[in-house]
């Protein structure tokens, strides 16, 4: 495997930065389509919501909920670096960005109805 | 002792060239250098590149090895082969002269329009400027000035190859060392000239500048510095 | 001429950084609001109960809606300038349609949220 200058975790990190983002991107317009039925279709949407309780569709939305949390909390290492100066233990904030989003992810999963 | 022969593939032509692969004995003290000036001299005299100093200071030999840009005069054989392989190509995000060697006019007008140029304020009749050692803008400066402009960082960013106009680590850790010099004069412009999208702000901050200078800085935290100090001054309304 | 770019880009890039704040602090509440609302069991009846005539809720969410229809058209701006080769300005036309979808959309949608007579 050759190697690349891209094999580091503040590269991974911008990364992930990147497809969460876009992610969260496409999936905004999606959710809040469906949270406008709340008020136009009551009962489309409170199908929609026993649709969504079902196991793949709740692990789709946990897999949701750990791309906005990867985002928040990298983009919060990001306004550190920008804003705070916070230049050290960028590999520490990556890895702590990463453990907080899939607990994140695990607390939304634990309390799926 | 069984003959350790590296598989050395080379770049030659221009940017529509082809890898040369030779095969070159694996010796115990062996650079990356050593490697390109063997092929040379007893190989492929027609091999171009650039070196000068040969010991790590001048930053002339400068290439891509195994997909990272590096002093080829400071990288050891066996801690960048991979397989017995070694893959040479010129440094990226800067047009191929021939082979080895690129062509750095970008990159040096890049420092030029960043501003990275002392502005003086004085004249040789004033007194010299007495900056303490210990002062918080000449730590900032000091933790910027050791760069030699050897291109590594320039060439590992990723926005610099998406984006042509971007003005590069190099180019704004430079103009952060200015912007830190107390007795320059010129940070009004230097401030434009950084800011926008061609500037600083389009810094993602990826840090492989700082995961590669060779001189151990940090382009990441001077852009960080840049965007302050922009938008600092965009709030004045002084862009 | 190339000056107001640079000014505009910046006043952008703070915009962004501005949003993202503002999302910060949003996400969180809106995070634990979720989990919380979710033990009980998510429905139509519960989302109206919560927000309807809640005055709170209204400014909380068209905050929040805001700043999402500030920080994504901005965000995927700088991802479709670095990833295809559409101008600049077609990019902003995008992006900028992008945002207003999103605000009209999640307005409508308060709004409603903020007037329906909650079922009992």
């Amino acid at each position: 495997m050759k190697q690349t200058h891209r094999n580091h975790p503040t590269y991974w990190a911008f990364l992930l930065h990147r497809i969460s983002g876009v992610l969260l991107a496409i999936f905004i317009p999606v959710h809040l389509y469906v949270l406008s039925l709340a008020v136009t279709d009551g009962a489309l949407l409170d199908e929609f919501l026993r649709w969504s309780s079902t196991p793949v569709v709740k692990l789709m939305e946990t897999g949701m909920v750990v791309m906005l949390a990867a985002h928040l909390t990298g983009g919060l290492r990001l306004l550190g670096l920008e804003f705070l100066g916070w230049v050290s233990w960028q590999k520490t904030m990556v890895a702590l960005s990463v453990g907080v989003s899939l607990t994140i992810g695990l607390v939304f999963l634990l309390n799926a109805d | 002792m069984t003959e350790d022969m590296l598989q050395v593939s080379v770049w030659k032509g221009d940017a529509k060239g082809a890898f040369a692969t030779y095969q070159v004995r694996r010796q115990e003290n062996q650079t990356v250098l050593d490697l390109v000036t063997h092929i040379q001299r007893y190989l492929d005299p027609s091999l171009s590149y650039r070196f000068a100093c040969r010991v790590g200071v001048c930053g002339s030999c400068a290439m891509t090895v195994n997909g990272k840009a590096r002093w080829t005069c400071r990288s050891h054989v066996s801690n960048v082969v991979e397989d017995g392989r070694i893959e040479i190509r010129p440094l990226e995000s800067l047009p191929v002269v021939k082979d080895l060697v690129v062509d750095m006019t970008d990159f040096f007008d890049k420092w030029a329009k960043a501003k990275g140029s002392f502005e003086p304020t004085c004249s040789r009749n004033d007194e010299i400027a007495a900056v303490s050692p210990s002062d918080k803008k000449r730590r900032l400066a000091d933790a910027g000035i050791e760069c030699i402009g050897c291109g590594v960082c320039y060439s590992t960013c990723d926005v610099v190859r998406w984006k042509p106009d971007y003005l590069g680590p190099a180019a704004m850790n430079r103009a952060w060392t200015l912007v830190n010099d107390v007795r320059d004069g010129g940070n009004d412009e230097r401030l434009r000239a950084v800011a926008g999208d061609d500037g600083c702000l389009s810094c993602h901050s990826q840090q492989g500048c700082v995961e590669r200078c060779p001189q151990k800085l940090n382009p990441t935290m001077a852009i960080a510095g840049l965007k302050r100090e922009t938008i600092k001054a965009a709030l004045k309304g002084k862009l | 001429m190339m000056q107001n770019t640079v000014r505009s880009e910046t006043w952008l890039w703070l915009a962004q950084r501005t949003s993202a704040i503002v999302l910060a602090v949003c996400i969180v509440i809106h995070l634990t609001t979720m989990i919380i609302a979710m033990q009980g069991g998510l429905s139509t009846a519960e989302i109206a109960g919560r927000v309807s005539g809640n005055p709170m809720w209204l400014v909380f969410y068209g905050t929040f809606l805001a700043a999402v229809s500030v920080h994504a058209p901005i965000g995927m701006r700088t991802v479709l300038l670095e990833t295809t080769s559409l101008s600049t300005k077609r990019v902003g036309l995008l992006t900028m349609l992008l945002g207003l979808f999103v605000f009209v959309l999640g307005v409508r949608t308060i709004l409603g949220l903020y007037q329906m007579v909650p079922v009992s």
